[in-house]
């Protein structure tokens, strides 16, 4: 047991116990998502909550933020039950919550997102002045470079995520819950933020870590509770190393974590020449072939998801050419790309990828449903044998197909998404993020059916902040920087140091191609 | 909840091991029950009335409550599929009127052929619902916006066709306000037809499809490919032309098309979608509760009259059911 130090000496000895939960117990229709289980935390300890999709994580930690109640078992904060029974009660214990599916308002600022319901005042109006400038150091503070004052709807998800974990900041909790907040961030905005919590723990705060980047555990946490279908199986010391947490959380190992096989490229399937959106990125061409994975990398900003978007018909751009199969596909027209062959996974699966509030069958239908209309009416029960089948591979753990996506845990909903375009059978697949918030085993099936694509000559297109997964599965790694192509490395060549070097290098004057 | 199939498999399927005392092993009535709040509703006043009112229980008037749905219904019919996917329409009372004046002036004062008038009608109420649509869609209005202009727009057209006065409608199509056999009342006929017709678009079409992925989350329908924009001329469409239906229902009963006809039936329809379970915000609807929340209406206003309450304490009692009917049906939603 380490005895961070407490610079001020504001709260009591380090090390000691903040809060605990013994034999909590929660049930939904269908599913016991957690049975006995007991959790603690202490003073200045990062815990690290570690299972499979569906395992409980979030359940568990909706607990604490007062959003779910337990069935049975108690919680105990500073040796006292308590009783979390709304978010309010939540914030009067101290506690500050960032939770895996963003809660922000779109239409209102990034200042008054991060204050809502808390906004300075001043003769009882709002002092924007003060809320803009407290917001402003906020975000300097996690090192995101956005005006306090842009709409949220604005911003893509990283930024969102920086959003989130700057207004928990606002709170000065004892305890900060954060539920994967590194899903969506690059390497750069992962520092940052592994900086900006070991100083809280060093102020004696006590930090609930949900990740499934197993690399990052050993780097930030102090203890691990491994959760298996609603049970904690496990409770070790943040240095186990990977393998033996891997088996502990899946019940098996799992040999390799990238299994790439490629036959080879055959004709161009995508070709992208001088694409430009001015403001967004400029100037991009590429070409995807049969049979092989693109990576595109970059920091958060860099363009790429404003390419995909551009190159999908999901937004308009200024000049270029988007060509699919040697056809020309019209600007901003998501239904002529579908048709053509094109597909995109989206990056922000709750406010572009699904109906959260429509049954898993029929958003893994979504795409499809055109395909199985006949004489005008649609062949229900064959879309609903397809995703059942879908759900199956990609084991979306439900209680039953009928289940709304919403209730469905985070990486759940994540292979909710994916499969619906698994389904759509798309030449050219994009894929933004796919595998955000995807545990370890998962991720392996998902590469595998990428795998299975380019093996019957479909062409993927990959974005992802994890870079070990671009490089991994990439035949070729196209590196942007401030919206443009700034290099392309082979799969032999492309290490972490060269993406980097690619992405932070100032692009003025070096076209792509 | 987005069919009616779902509903009743939901709950079967999944052994609640919370407990939940009884759930799936209910009896199939006692589950419709419980899985349409509606419906439920509908029972407790048909009960009551029945122990209240002695004439209210009888194949005449409830085949009268029928008729008097009918208009209502066919005119949610249409506004179901616009709420559904997340709009509003609050023309289909004007657009109604003014389908059937239309119907009246062409086959009397235009001395068309009654069917090409029935056509034109039809025709004049989709025409109505592809500019609301239109404006929505390419205009980007909002959809209360869009259809407060077409109420009005609607309204004066019919006031300018028909100069102020009442048509008379031509008999061929005014036998759309009689009966069948002598005792079924066509009106109820073409309200069963269109209740099937919505539950068939509904449910089984592409259109209907995408209505409810356009309400739940028009981006991720749009990203998935459905044209949004032109799904929602459909949309609107079809509420313009189950509104000439409506109009000329309504105009055979009265024997004349009246440019004053049908004022203020969208707010009637509207609560009879509503009522019937589905949400405002988009996504959530089915036809058998929009038809379940006009046969409410229509029944409480009947039973009322059949028990002498004043016109002026029926509109206070008809407000306290629309909110306790919506009322008890998301309290149900939240326990489920
Ligand atoms: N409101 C709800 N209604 C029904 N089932 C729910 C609800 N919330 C969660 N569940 C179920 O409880 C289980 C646990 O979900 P939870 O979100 O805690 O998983 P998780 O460990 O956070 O997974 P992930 O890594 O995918 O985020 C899942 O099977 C999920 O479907
Ligand atoms: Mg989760």
């Amino acid at each position: 047991m380490k005895t961070p130090v407490t610079p001020d000496g504001r709260r009591a000895p380090a090390g000691g116990e903040l809060l605990r939960m013994e034999g909590v117990r929660k049930v939904f229709p269908g599913t016991v998502a957690l049975d006995r289980v007991d959790f603690d935390l202490r003073r200045g300890e990062v815990h690290v909550l570690l299972g499979e999709n569906g395992a409980g994580k979030s359940t568990l930690i909706k607990m604490l933020s007062g959003a779910h109640r337990p069935d049975a078992g108690r919680i105990l904060v500073d040796g006292e039950p308590v009783r979390i029974g709304s978010a309010q009660d939540a914030e009067r214990l101290g506690i500050a919550t960032i939770y895996q599916e963003f809660n922000l308002v779109p239409g209102l600022s990034v200042a008054e997102n991060i204050f809502l319901g808390r906004q300075p005042r001043r003769f009882g109006l709002v002092d924007r002045r003060r809320m803009n400038a407290d917001a402003a150091a906020l975000l300097q503070r996690v090192g995101v470079d956005v005006d306090p004052r842009t709409p949220v709807a604005e911003l893509g998800i990283a930024r969102l995520q920086m959003v989130e974990i700057a207004k928990a900041l606002s709170l000065d909790a004892r305890v900060l819950i954060m539920d994967e907040p590194t899903a969506v961030l690059t390497t750069g905005e992962v520092d940052k933020l592994f900086r900006i919590v070991r100083r809280l723990r060093e102020d004696g705060v006590g930090v609930v870590f949900i990740t499934h980047h197993l690399e990052e555990i050993a780097a930030l946490g102090d203890r691990v509770t491994v959760l298996r279908d609603g049970r904690s199986v496990a409770e070790v010391p943040a240095g186990t190393d990977q393998d033996e947490l891997v088996r502990l959380m899946v019940g098996r190992s799992i040999e390799q974590q990238f299994p790439r096989e490629r036959a080879g490229a055959g004709e161009p399937l995508l070709r992208v020449t001088g694409l430009t959106r001015r403001g967004h990125f400029d100037d991009v061409s590429f070409e995807v072939r049969a049979g092989e994975v693109v990576g595109l990398a970059g920091l958060v900003g860099a363009g790429r998801t404003e390419v995909a978007r551009a190159v999908f018909g999901a937004d308009p751009y200024d000049s270029g050419t988007v060509e699919v199969l040697g056809r020309r596909l019209p600007r901003h027209d998501v239904g002529a790309a579908l048709d053509a062959g094109l597909g995109l996974v989206p990056e922000d699966r709750k406010g572009q990828g699904l109906v959260l509030d429509a049954p898993v069958h029929e958003n893994l239908g979504l795409v499809t449903l055109r395909r199985a209309t006949r004489a005008g009416l649609v062949d229900r029960a064959g879309q609903r044998r397809a995703a059942g089948l879908m759900a199956e591979q990609l084991r979306v753990r439900m209680a039953g197909p009928d289940q709304h996506v919403r209730t469905l845990s985070g990486g759940n909903q994540q292979k909710v998404v994916i499969g619906k375009w698994l389904l759509a059978d798309a030449r050219v697949l994009i894929l933004d993020e796919p595998t955000r918030g995807i545990d370890v085993g998962a991720k392996v099936e998902i590469y595998q059916l990428v795998n299975r694509l380019t093996a019957s000559g479909h062409a993927v297109l990959m974005i992802s902040s994890d870079l070990p997964e671009v490089l991994g599965m990439s035949d070729r790694v196209l590196v942007m920087s401030q919206g443009r192509i700034a290099g392309e490395l082979p799969h032999r060549e492309a290490t972490q140091d060269a993406v980097m070097a690619l992405a932070v290098k100032e692009t003025e004057g070096s076209r792509g191609h | 909840m987005a069919t009616d199939t779902l509903d009743s498999a939901g709950p079967a399927k999944v052994p609640g091991p919370s407990g939940d005392k009884g759930a799936g092993r209910a009896p199939g009535a006692l589950r419709l029950l419980r899985d349409n709040g509606a419906l439920g509703a509908l029972v407790i006043l048909v009960v009551a009335l029945s122990l209240l009112s002695g004439d209210f229980l009888t194949t005449q008037n409830l085949l009268n409550v029928g008729v008097q749905a009918a208009v209502t219904a066919i005119l949610a019919f249409g506004v179901t599929f616009v709420i559904v996917s997340a709009g509003i329409d609050l023309s289909v009372g004007s657009v109604a009127a003014l389908s059937a004046t239309v119907l009246a002036w062409t086959a009397t004062d235009a001395g068309l052929p009654v069917w090409l008038s029935v056509v034109l009608a039809v025709g004049t109420g989709i025409a109505c619902g592809l500019v609301s649509g239109a404006l929505v869609s390419y205009g980007r209005l909002p959809s209360f916006v869009a259809t407060l202009a077409m109420l009005s727009v609607g309204r004066g057209l019919a006031l300018v066709i028909s100069q102020g006065s009442p048509i008379a409608f031509p008999e061929s199509v005014s036998v759309l306000g009689d009966t069948v056999g002598g005792w079924l009342p066509v009106p109820v006929l073409v309200m069963a037809a269109m209740a099937v017709v919505t539950a068939v678009i509904l449910n089984r079409t592409f259109s209907g499809r995408a209505m409810y992925a356009i309400g739940g989350n028009e981006e991720a329908a749009r990203l998935s490919g459905i044209r949004v924009k032109r799904q929602k001329l459909v949309v609107y469409a079809l509420s313009g032309g189950f509104a000439a239906v409506a109009g000329i229902v309504l105009a055979s009963r009265l024997v004349s098309a009246q440019p004053q006809a049908a004022a203020g039936y969208e707010l009637d329809a509207i609560a009879a979608v509503v009522i019937g379970g589905a949400s405002l915000s988009g996504g959530v609807g089915k036809a058998s509760g929009t038809l379940i929340g006009a046969l409410i209406l229509a029944v409480l206003r009947n039973g009322l009259n059949l028990l002498s309450v004043s016109a002026f304490w029926q509109q206070v009692v008809i407000g306290v059911v629309i909110a306790l009917a919506v009322l008890q049906d998301t309290l149900r939603r939240r326990t489920a």
